[in-house]
């Protein structure tokens, strides 16, 4: 394959500080799960997942520094059916009458 | 035979099976066409494996007790029987042998866009498949081939985690074919071969791998969370865990109801090329065709918990399910109205594949018109976990898939081999697929709908006759599919050797040499035609293929 070599504008180095972040980033999950915080330990715990999981689309994946439309379209359709999977799922958790 | 004699300007050239004959260079080739075959005959070793399973079952139900085999170990008969075939066979069939083989070849181009992938994913199922193997031959999976939790995560005592390994490697090859048709098909067109000239086949496979690649990761994580919960008791689905046993079934049937589709889109694109050839006219309303397969990916998205009626879920759900599954019978019926105006004033021969597309149009309408019943909320609520539910499934996914497959393999074996099967032959195994097929499957609709649950090993002496025609049809069925097999063998060193274009049909693959050269062009070519511009092609000598 003769494409353009998007991710070679980033260090070795900025790679492996990701790498950490997202290590700190599992500590504190791991961490807050032991405060109790009531029903905000399981908010607390997928914003954290969520940063951890944007953090590893644009820069492990590389769709940061993607030239190409059709990347953006591609990681939006892995979130659009990622969507339908949680909301009419919901439809269903959300809507029974023997909660 | 005296056919088969080549011209001196015909000698036989270099092409993709006779460029290297050591095992190696197949164990370790990348090339799609090469791959395609080492598919051919992994999948059709598994069909013939899960085949066997069918027939036990078909066996033990023949009499109304349980005499063949113990009740669990027709459990596990009935498991693997569905876990070989959904996973190991149907998944891949049509994608992974006609695609691979067919893609690069229809587009233009000279390979997949990453071959050394492609070689990758035929492995990976081939780990799979050992470890299903090696499942198989040290005790089984008695859940069914849906996993369903709580069984398979607390009461089972089988080999759940290492058969779930298995399905999860053979998914990743799954991800990894269609990773590489959406790349191939965006990336790698001839010029000129626009979106809106791209045979269907192409356009129907584009709309599968978009499937593989956004629904089967969803499977995959599921078997890792059963494994989990099963490993380490995290609360996942077991409800004493704070789980939720129906958040399992949604998970694995927002894969597995789509899976359906990754199943039969190809099988409708094959059943396009074969409509069009053999009709000699371009597919009636052609766009509608191309952009229904996509339709049909993306509504498939949205009817999976139509399968979990009476598993729990809220009624205002069902009602939501319920309406959207009927959804995707409108870009179904597309499908099969376009089809149908096809044929109206086209110049139809009978060859075999387009008996066998015959067989799909029809076998195929059944099994979607007995879907919309089932997804009607009181209909199915009667017939849930019934024989009727089965003759369904196997109408769409044996009576669909398997014949669009058979109809490709015929249609492009002079392509695949670069010789002829016998046509009376082919004819007569035809017609006992057909027959086969419907004598196995319609009694399982009056069956299930007076009462008759699946996955029982016995049951009441007033369904035995129904049973007994339903076992008679499976060895019919057994012969027809065994028959293939055997003259698709004999005519690699026996079968007349097949010109480049013996069906005089439109579309690259017959404008190259059969069997394809290794890089599948001399010269890339350039388009600038439509698809399927048959009122261009003269279809001199179509009643009788050339013979060289």
């Amino acid at each position: 394959m003769s494409e353009h070599e998007e991710h070679t504008t980033h260090s070795q180095g900025f790679y492996i500080a990701i790498g950490v972040g997202l290590l700190i980033g599992t500590a504190t999950t791991v961490g807050a799960a032991f405060v109790n915080l009531g029903p905000f330990n399981p908010v607390v715990a997928l914003l954290i997942a969520t940063i951890k999981a944007i953090v590893v689309v644009l820069f492990f994946m590389h769709v940061k520094d993607a030239s190409e439309k059709l990347a953006g379209a591609v990681v939006l359709s892995g979130f659009f059916f990622l969507a339908i999977l949680i909301s009419l799922s919901l439809a269903d958790y959300l809507t029974r009458s023997w909660r | 035979m005296a056919s088969a004699v080549i011209p001196a300007n015909q000698a036989p050239k270099l092409n993709y099976l006779n460029n290297g004959h050591s095992l190696r260079s197949w164990l370790l080739t990348t090339d799609h066409k090469r791959i395609a075959v080492l598919y051919l005959i992994s999948v059709t070793t598994f069909f013939f494996l899960g085949g066997f399973f069918a027939m036990l079952i078909r066996l033990e139900l023949l009499t109304p007790q349980g005499d063949l085999m113990q009740a669990d170990t027709y459990n596990k008969v009935f498991t693997m029987h569905g876990m070989i075939m959904v996973f190991f066979f149907l998944i891949p069939v049509v994608p992974a042998v006609l695609g691979n083989f067919l893609i690069p070849i229809m587009i233009g181009a000279k390979d997949l866009a990453f071959p050394r992938i492609n070689l990758l994913s035929w492995y990976l199922y081939i780990i799979g498949g050992i470890l299903i193997t090696h499942v198989m031959l040290t005790g089984g999976v008695d859940t069914g081939w849906t996993f369903y939790a709580p069984f398979s995560t607390e009461y089972t005592n089988t080999k759940i985690v290492e058969a779930g390994l298995a399905v999860f490697i053979a998914g990743f090859s799954s991800i990894f074919t269609g990773l590489n048709f959406i790349v191939t098909i965006h990336r790698m067109r001839a010029p000129g071969l626009t979106w809106d000239r791209l045979p269907l086949f192409i356009w129907s496979n584009y709309a599968t791998s978009l499937v593989m690649v956004l629904g089967t990761p969803v499977v995959a994580i599921t078997i890792v969370l059963v494994a989990v919960e099963r490993l380490f008791h995290l609360g996942i689905f077991d409800p004493r865990l704070g789980g939720d046993p129906v958040l399992f079934q949604h998970l694995f049937w927002f894969y597995s109801h789509p899976a359906v589709y990754i199943m039969i889109l190809p099988s409708m694109g094959v059943v396009s090329e074969l409509i069009a050839c053999f009709a000699r006219k371009r597919i009636f309303g052609y766009k509608f065709v191309a952009l229904s397969s996509v339709a049909i990916a993306v509504f498939g998205f949205l009817v999976w918990a139509h399968h979990m009626f009476v598993a729990g879920i809220s009624l205002y759900a069902a009602m939501i399910f319920s309406f959207l599954s009927f959804s995707v019978g409108v870009p179904s019926a597309v499908k099969v109205f376009n089809w149908t105006a096809t044929l109206y004033k086209g110049s139809i021969t009978y060859a075999t594949p387009m008996l066998y597309a015959f067989g799909f149009i029809g076998l195929f309408t059944m099994g979607g018109l007995t879907g919309l019943m089932l997804a009607t909320i009181g209909i199915d609520v009667h017939v849930t976990d019934t024989y009727f539910v089965v003759a369904h499934f196997h109408y769409v996914m044996v009576g669909g898939v398997l014949m669009g497959y058979l109809g490709g393999m015929h249609f492009w074996w002079p392509k695949i081999s670069g010789r002829m099967y016998p046509e009376g032959w082919a004819k007569l195994s035809a017609l006992f697929v057909f027959v086969g097929f419907n004598l196995t499957f319609f009694p399982q609709f009056i069956l299930g709908y007076v009462g008759m649950p699946r996955r029982y090993w016995q049951y009441p002496p007033e369904f035995q006759v129904l049973n007994v025609l339903s076992t008679a049809g499976a060895s019919i069925l057994a012969v027809g599919y065994l028959l293939p097999m055997i003259y698709f063998l004999w005519s690699l060193r026996y079968g007349p050797i097949a010109s480049d274009n013996p069906w005089h049909a439109a579309g690259l693959e017959w404008k190259t040499t059969s069997p394809p050269p290794t890089f599948n062009f001399e010269e890339t070519p350039v388009v600038t035609w439509e698809a399927y511009n048959y009122d261009e092609i003269p279809d001199k000598e179509l009643e009788a293929p050339v013979a060289r």
